[in-house]
């Protein structure tokens, strides 16, 4: 038996996102339940959020998202051979999103699967689609962070309707362009499945449910570490890093992460301002968004952070395509 | 470790987590009428106390804590059953 060639590194190629026509602001929760804007901004930092309509879903979402990273990446559809999509709001579990999407797309017949980490999964999609481009198994990965939250979130209930929010991002991972080239920083992450209670939809008639204390606990003493290691591991001072993109959960976990970073002067991803929290998309629409803007540069060092249910998490550094 | 060093002490941390005043930090003050501290800036004040004086403050202790003085009370405590 032969094994297939492998390439020594991969990278980022493209980046791509998509946010839902509506938007949410605080004053219109204020209009439908007991809370008020200055209230959702001072605890969670979001001004307004993207809600996608009543028939519009995740892999609608994704498609276009994805669609628009193979276009930045200069990739026609049939360059790609492996499609993932990190999501947790897939209406059922199947069929999944991933084969539909690409098929919307015109990749023909390339492998797919759906990949649920939470929160984290757009960071676990990365390192999935970096192994597939190294070891051979994948040339050209699609990779999705997909996310129709609104789905699962009871709209009356102030603990997380002002929080939750949908969306798509979307990058497109292949071979580093020289061979001592590394796009893809190695991965930090790990899980802590004896807190699985704190953040959960407990069966198909439930909605999301979360311990928000709890979880502010956890992810503002677990995770800068986390952070701190996958600089460590990639070789980069975090003050050498060109932006920190972390899941956009909570802008006040955020801030409390980026202290313990120690990468004072460091731009810090703060999407969920405009974006809320979209889980899965999370990163990819701050990393997108923040190129688009110009404040990330080709070649830039990144890290990236997820974290959510399951617990689980990750952390990466990244170059920006 | 005296009263005196705890509250000092506290003092520090409500300064860097939730911009209070040191002067204000007095046993009678209460963290969320007195003293404007929400419930996020005290699960921080809670882990950096945790950290500092070595004990530990589980959330549902925390939400007794309404003065200074019964954050002062119970690290006193917790340190000496340490
Ligand atoms: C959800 C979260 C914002 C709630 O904040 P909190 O401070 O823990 O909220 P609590 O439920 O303790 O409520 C604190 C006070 O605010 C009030 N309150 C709660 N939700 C409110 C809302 N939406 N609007 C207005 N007031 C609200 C409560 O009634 C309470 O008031 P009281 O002290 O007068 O009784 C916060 O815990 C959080 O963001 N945690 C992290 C969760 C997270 O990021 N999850 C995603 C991980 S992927």
């Amino acid at each position: 038996m032969r094994i297939s060639p492998a390439v020594p590194g991969a990278r980022i190629l493209g980046l791509g996102e998509y946010q839902p026509a509506t938007v949410v602001t605080n004053a219109d929760l204020a209009a439908r339940m007991d809370t008020s804007d200055e209230w959702i901004r001072t605890r969670v930092g979001i001004r307004s959020r993207r809600i996608a309509g009543p028939t519009e879903s995740v892999a609608d979402m994704a498609v276009i998202a994805g669609g628009k990273a193979l276009a930045a990446a200069g990739l026609d559809p049939t360059d790609v051979d492996l499609v993932i999509v990190a999501t947790c709001t897939m209406p059922s579990p199947i069929p999944h999103a991933a084969a539909q999407v690409a098929a919307r797309l015109g990749i023909p017949a390339p492998g797919a699967y759906d990949l649920n980490a939470a929160c984290a999964g757009f960071v676990y999609g990365l390192t999935a689609a970096a192994s597939a481009v190294t070891s051979g198994a994948a040339n050209r990965v699609l990779l999705v962070g997909a996310e129709k939250l609104s789905d699962w979130v009871d709209r009356d209930d102030r603990s997380t309707a002002i929080i939750f929010a949908d969306g798509a991002g979307a990058a497109v991972v292949g071979p580093a362009a020289t061979e001592d080239e590394v796009g893809i920083g190695p991965v930090v992450w790990g899980s802590t499945g004896e807190q699985v209670d704190l953040i959960r939809i407990a069966d198909r008639n439930s909605y999301l449910w979360q311990e928000g204390q709890a979880v502010f606990r956890w992810a503002t003493t677990a995770l800068a570490p986390v952070a701190v290691e996958a600089c460590r591991r990639a070789g980069i001072a975090p003050t050498d890093l060109a932006a920190f993109v972390p899941h956009q959960a909570n802008l006040r976990i955020i801030e409390a992460i980026a202290r313990r970073l120690g990468a004072a002067g460091v731009p810090v991803a703060d999407d969920i301002v405009d974006a809320g929290n979209t889980s899965s998309a999370s990163i990819p629409l701050a990393l997108a968004r923040m190129a688009a803007r110009g404040d990330v540069r080709p070649g830039d060092p990144v890290l990236l952070l997820g974290f959510g249910a399951g617990l689980t998490y990750a952390g990466q550094v990244v170059l920006c395509p | 470790m005296a009263n005196e060093e705890i509250r000092e002490g506290l003092a520090e941390i409500l300064e860097e987590v939730a911009g209070v005043q040191p002067d204000d930090v007095s046993e009678d003050k209460t963290f969320t009428d007195d003293l404007d501290v929400d419930s996020l800036s005290m699960v921080e004040i809670a882990l950096a106390a945790e950290e500092r004086f070595g004990v530990k403050i589980p959330d549902d202790e925390l939400a007794n804590l309404k003065t200074v003085g019964d954050a002062v009370t119970f690290i006193e405590k917790a340190k000496a059953a340490a």
